[in-house]
């Protein structure tokens, strides 16, 4: 399916030339288990298969969650708690489910960090990273509206607040808000929208990620040297690679196993650490929490939207032009949509951040400063809360608008390995097979 | 949702001190040793039976509990009343009849309800000892959660003990003056003197039961730790499977490390 050469699956016997001749999946799932992968992937790369296990855990266990729960007002809540307490093992279905967004939201922005250092986005994987984005979009949208489903207090007035960011938008701003309410405030119609769309997300999920998937094995994975594979014929393309299985295909188990210890010890023994106790509080529109946190993994770009506190408009005019709310509001989402013109924007052609010197320090400042607006994001907006998220938020920008165009052009890149094969071997030696598939047979000479 | 406030505590070392204090909401809060935290903690099966009589004699005046089902008072690992307790406890509630008039009632059967009580507006008892958080710190990052837990129980513990003996009257309300509640002013009144209740000696398959004195404090920490089991009554439960998946998952770690190593080392070798 992809433009480097590889070895393709050989129907053997009768019943596989059968099924061949008429429908090539074999084929299909076996050239797709066997395609070629850099052999020098390192531990940043596992983030994807962790991506994909966490998509299966969260709807496995909520499409059960949905056999035992009640899309209503007056009910969701209790509900929930049938769940938590009669539902056989309906604890641990909620406890994954809860934290597995969570354990979802780690995975993906480590996976989006590791595509920003190596420069994964790059030319040719451009399609690859914004599609990557649209997932990221479709997940929060999905963990948005799953954290309203068990209507308590943080869902109710979480809701109340996100939902009427919309109205910042000039003149379609108030009739778009009553529009996605379906009525006059957050109540039983939102709740039943949001479960129709929180159960119909994660598919789209699916679909893009299959999407995802065939863009990069179209051109191929990116590397921690950001270094092309070979592709003039099968046996260049095994010098730099090897199959995905059942090389990727261990490597990354054994991460998820050593990942999932992690989960399991949120899970079974702080299920509720990430989450926030007004939430075990029935919803009430009467009353109001004191500080309404999104959870942890919005805090970034929730920092962002306020950290826009003035009006923008002509100066000494007294013209405003852009609200505090709305541009807060394109503030918020612009720093998502910034990074889907990462490609075009970095003009280095250095692919890898391993061998651009400058480059480093501002990836992890950026780095940095996602914690830091991370922080300010849980904070109250007081003291010196707006100013570092506003400091935090230019700097955001400044990465993508400043940064990446001027380093390609200021920046001595360091020299890159010839070839894949070259780095690899100054690292780990030269194998004694020339043919890696041989490794299989005899795993443990 | 609190794991944020741990990148921050690297920030907050850097930043000036008094920058992350204005989180957490509530006042003083006194840690409590309880025998259900940590990850082997259980509950106290006799605290858990003199907190449900603390709650029952005292609580339920006001306060619902209306998520909890009598039969699981007889839960091997809550109070685990004998099955004739959780009947007599039942029979002791009228609860609304399903078969009759709106408005009907009848007599409690273990597989009811507690009976929701909304009497004088106080909050249901279900779920308080997760719905509110002990420890905020430090500096509001709430790193003391991993260590101390999220401090429900303990909420509660120092709500009811507390109170200053103190009260304003606000727009013709009393209000009693509290260090622990949010804002200093609760509209309960002191609810817990010492010997509200009257904790009862007897004989069990172990030997004779001699139960602590009724104080304050001991009442208070008693139906703290009932209303963390009537939040979660599966706790026990959850942290015993979390001991075998965890105990697996480590054995499926080394084994598939070990794996990795052999299919790689063709691949991987120092000429």
């Amino acid at each position: 399916m992809g433009h480097i050469p590889q070895d393709h699956y050989e129907p053997n016997s009768g019943i596989e030339r059968w099924l061949h001749s008429r429908l090539p999946v074999v084929a299909l799932a076996a050239d797709f288990m066997k395609f070629p992968t850099p052999k020098n992937l390192n531990w940043m790369w596992v983030w994807g298969v962790m991506l994909t296990i966490f998509l299966v855990i969260q709807i496995v266990t909520g499409i059960v969650l949905v056999m035992h729960y009640t899309p209503h007002a007056d009910m969701a809540f209790a509900s929930v708690e049938h769940i938590m307490r009669n539902v056989n093992g309906g604890w641990l279905l909620r406890y994954m489910h809860a934290n597995g967004a969570s354990f979802f939201f780690i995975a993906v922005y480590a996976h989006i960090f590791r595509g920003l250092y190596y420069g994964s986005y790059k030319a040719p994987r451009e399609i690859t990273w914004i599609i990557g984005l649209l997932i990221y979009l479709c997940m929060m949208a999905t963990a948005f509206m799953g954290y309203v489903l068990p209507w308590g207090q943080m869902s109710f007035w979480g809701a109340t607040v996100i939902t009427n960011l919309f109205s910042a938008l000039p003149f379609i701003g108030e009739p778009l808000v009553i529009w996605l309410w379906g009525g006059f405030s957050v109540d039983n119609a939102l709740l039943n929208r949001f479960f129709s769309l929180h159960y119909l997300l994660p598919f789209v999920i699916l679909g893009l990620t299959v999407v995802h998937i065939w863009a990069f094995h179209t051109t191929g994975n990116n590397n921690p040297t950001g270094v092309d594979v070979r592709k003039t014929d099968v046996e260049t393309v095994k010098k730099d690679t090897v199959p995905f299985h059942p090389y990727y295909t261990i490597k990354d188990l054994f991460a998820v196993a050593v990942f999932m210890v992690l989960f399991v010890i949120f899970v079974f023994f702080m299920p509720n650490y990430l989450g926030h106790p007004d939430n075990y509080i029935e919803a009430n529109p009467l009353a109001t929490p004191a500080h309404i946190v999104p959870e942890w993994y919005f805090l970034p770009f929730y920092a962002i939207l306020r950290a826009i506190t003035f009006d923008i408009g002509i100066p000494f005019t007294g013209i405003v032009i852009i609200d505090a709310k709305l541009g807060g509001v394109l503030a918020m989402f612009g720093a998502i949509a910034i990074m889907a013109l990462a490609p075009w924007l970095d003009t280095s052609r250095t692919r890898s951040g391993r061998y651009r010197p400058m480059f480093k320090w501002y990836f992890w400042i950026l780095v940095a400063d996602f914690f830091v607006l991370m922080w300010a994001g849980s904070q109250p907006a007081e003291g010196l809360v707006p100013l570092i998220s506003l400091l935090g938020t230019i700097y955001w920008f400044a990465y993508f608008l400043v940064v990446l165009p001027l380093l390609g052009l200021i920046e001595k890149p360091l020299a890159e390995p010839e070839t894949i094969e070259a780095a690899f071997d100054a690292q780990h030696g030269k194998g004694e097979s020339k043919d890696s598939s041989g490794a299989v047979a005899t795993p443990a000479e | 949702m609190k794991n944020h406030r741990f990148f921050g505590l690297i920030l907050a070392a850097a930043l000036s001190p008094g920058l992350a204090s204005a989180a957490g909401g509530s006042g003083y809060v006194e840690d409590i040793e309880f025998s259900f935290e940590g990850p082997f903690g259980t509950f106290d099966r006799m605290q858990l039976q003199r907190g449900f009589q603390v709650f029952q004699e005292v609580c339920s005046g006001c306060h619902g509990l209306k998520f909890v089902s009598f039969r699981e008072l007889g839960m091997e690992n809550g109070p685990a009343f004998p099955p004739e307790q959780v009947e007599a406890i039942a029979a002791l509630y009228d609860v609304p009849d399903p078969d009759g008039e709106p408005g009907d009632t009848r007599t409690g059967i273990p597989s009811d309800r507690f009976p929701a009580n909304d009497a004088v507006g106080a909050p249901d008892l279900s779920l308080m000892a997760k719905a509110r958080a002990g420890f905020h710190g430090p500096s509001g990052l709430g790193i003391n959660q991993l260590v101390k837990g999220i401090g429900g129980p303990e909420y509660i513990y120092s709500l009811l003990t507390n109170y200053t003996g103190e009260d304003v009257e606000v727009a013709g309300n009393i209000l009693y003056k509290n260090e622990t509640y949010p804002g200093g002013l609760i509209s309960m009144s002191q609810p817990l003197w010492g010997d509200d209740v009257e904790y009862l000696a007897h004989g069990d398959e172990n030997g004779t039961y001699t139960p602590p004195e009724a104080t304050i404090e001991q009442q208070a920490e008693d139906v703290s730790a009932f209303l963390m089991w009537a939040a979660e009554p599966h706790m026990v439960e959850r942290k015993e499977a979390g001991f075998r998946n965890l105990i697996w998952l480590i054995i499926l770690s080394v084994l598939l490390y070990y794996t990795n190593k052999a299919i790689w080392a063709n691949i991987k070798k120092k000429s």
